[in-house]
């Protein structure tokens, strides 16, 4: 059945026992919302130096975000900034692949908990829902950075 | 088979539709639940769109030649058919727009260049409610932020109607425009015109009346509103997408000005100056929705050989039906009225705390389509205090069948995420 293939156990089980939810201290906070649905999340990131000490959430949503959020904590917390980028980028290919990518060793080593979101990608209305997370990490950590002019608060 | 008394014979019904005919995922019959979003469109209007660019495609209004004229009679024949569905005083009354947005975009336009004494400055209040569509707020909040007029509302009950407890200090003498919606598209609630009309009027405020979910389902007459502007949309009324209507009291359009200009709405143009053509082609711009126009000219056709009386009777037995089946449902919140009086055959819901886009992908792997999320009304979401809606809406060709469809689809969703 197709809906297996989005509903994975693995992200259920994120959805129901999300990893480092909660918002907690950070260098940058940012708020992102999907306008086509109403998907929330607050989300802050905190570095020391180039590795990612924690990174917090609160929103609400479907199980898609937020079990997608409890993966990024899992798999982001601890990694040098250079990794989850890498990281990141790898999600997202994986989520633009619309359903065609063929997901490798090489990837899966890569993503972790992450290579579940795999079957998403064939559901153009859930792609962003998976990846409202990882746009706001990444958004998040630019303003850490320095690197836009949002300042610490969006 | 549940019969129920009122109920159309949608048997027949639905062999106007090619559409319903459609089997989704490897072999589930497509049970469409998205009618407030847009309606499935009939043989009726799908022919007479083919017909219309096979045979009679031209511009209009300024040819000599047959197409030219046979597309003007066809477009203007179809104002005369709209005229008509709603009960207009005259056919110069019907303008046409792409959708019922840019119809109240239009009134805003319109009051926010008027002169006196219609116009909205820092002086005056408009005034809409909790309930609206986003094109009914927005519009009004560019008015208000443009003019410096303050923007009221009249907020919600708990049972999902419009609290009209403090109506006289909302709509005051400052009060210049009062705008609401007919039929809710997120609760199905059918709002009380009369009592609204009324104190507009003591007043002296113009009255916009959205009616994008009331055209489709029930007898639209705009005399009997008594507002000033009415809009609506052609495709959530078996009409195509592109064509929506915005009526408005002759006088009105007369001496309201224009918005947009183009060619189509003039009478001559110079360099310097130009004069207008009257309503409603003054609020025609440019080569309007030709096909689209006579393509809402065969759905109303079509919906006036049903009969929209019926189509109401048959809608009301059904949403009876639909909210007593899903008040059965363990976890299920109604957002909205939950008794079938006074409200029209758009349901909306909350499932324990199972999010409504999950129950949308869930009920689509069963063949049933319903919308998720918060419908363009996203301040009726914040006041209920949910992020979110699943909602359900039926029309003509909705069965009882398809309402316990939904309701099973329903246990699975539950389970699924149990």
């Amino acid at each position: 059945m197709k809906l297996d293939s989005m509903y994975q156990d693995v992200i259920l089980d994120h959805y129901k026992n999300p990893h480092g939810r909660g918002l907690r201290n950070g260098d940058a906070e940012v708020h992102h919302v999907n306008p086509t649905c109403g998907d929330e999340i607050t989300l802050r990131v905190r570095l020391d130096g180039d590795t990612i000490e924690d990174v917090s959430y609160e929103g609400q949503g479907c199980s898609i975000s937020q079990a997608s959020a409890s993966v990024l904590n899992e798999l982001l917390v601890g990694k040098e900034l250079a990794e989850a980028h890498r990281i990141q980028e790898t999600f997202l290919e994986l989520m633009q692949s619309k359903g065609k990518a063929e997901p490798d060793d090489a990837m899966e080593e890569v993503l972790e908990d992450a290579i579940a979101f795999a079957g998403v990608s064939k559901y153009p209305a859930r792609v962003k829902c998976a990846l409202l997370s990882w746009m706001a990490w990444k958004d998040a950590t630019s303003q850490a950075l320095g690197e836009t002019a949002g300042g610490k608060t969006a | 088979m549940t019969r129920l008394p009122g109920l159309l014979d949608t048997e027949a019904i639905r062999k106007d539709f090619p559409i319903l005919d459609r089997v989704v995922h490897d072999g589930q019959r497509l049970v469409y639940l998205d009618n407030a979003a847009t309606s499935q469109k009939p043989r009726q209007v799908l022919d007479v769109l083919n017909d219309y660019y096979e045979r009679s495609n031209a511009n209009v209004h300024r040819g000599v030649h047959v197409l030219a004229e046979e597309a003007t009679a066809l477009y203007e024949g179809a104002r005369d058919k709209v005229a008509a569905f709603i009960n207009a005083p005259s056919r110069d009354e019907v303008i046409f727009t792409k959708n019922a947005s840019e119809s109240l975009n239009l009134v805003a336009n319109m009051l926010g260049w008027a002169d006196e004494p219609y116009r909205v400055d820092q002086d005056t209040e408009i005034v809409i409610t909790e309930m609206e569509h986003h094109s009914n707020i927005v519009p009004w909040q560019l008015l208000s932020q443009r003019t410096g007029a303050k923007l009221k509302w009249f907020g919600l009950t708990e049972d999902g109607r419009l609290d009209l407890s403090e109506i006289e200090q909302t709509i005051t003498e400052k009060t210049k425009v009062v705008s609401f919606v007919l039929v809710s598209n997120i609760l199905g609630t059918v709002n009380p015109v009369e009592a609204i009309v009324r104190r507009a009027q003591d007043v002296g405020a113009l009255v916009v009346i959205d009616a994008s979910q009331a055209a489709p389902h029930m007898l639209l007459d705009v005399q009997a509103l008594q507002a000033d502007f009415v809009a609506f949309t052609g495709h959530k009324m078996c009409g195509p997408t592109g064509i929506g209507v915005l009526w408005g009291r002759q006088e009105l359009l007369e001496d309201l000005p224009p918005f947009l200009g183009g060619g189509e709405m003039i009478e001559t143009v110079s360099m310097h100056s130009s004069t207008y053509a009257p309503a409603p082609h003054k609020f025609e711009a440019g080569t309007p929705p030709i096909a689209q126009a006579v393509g809402l000219g065969a759905a109303v056709d079509y919906l006036t050989s049903i009969g929209m009386d019926n189509i109401t009777r048959h809608e009301h037995a059904l949403t009876h039906y639909a909210v007593g089946r899903l008040l059965e449902v363990p976890d299920l919140r109604i957002i909205g009225p939950t008794t079938a009086e006074e409200r029209g055959a758009t349901i909306s819901f909350t499932l324990g705390d199972i999010h409504p886009h999950d129950v949308g992908q869930v009920l689509d792997e069963q063949g049933i389509a319903v919308r998720v999320g918060h419908h363009c009304a996203r301040p009726v979401c914040l006041r209920y205090g949910i992020p979110a809606t699943t909602r359900a809406s039926f029309y003509l060709y909705s069965t009882p069948a398809e309402v316990d469809a939904l309701v099973e689809g329903l246990e699975h969703v539950r389970n699924f995420f149990g």
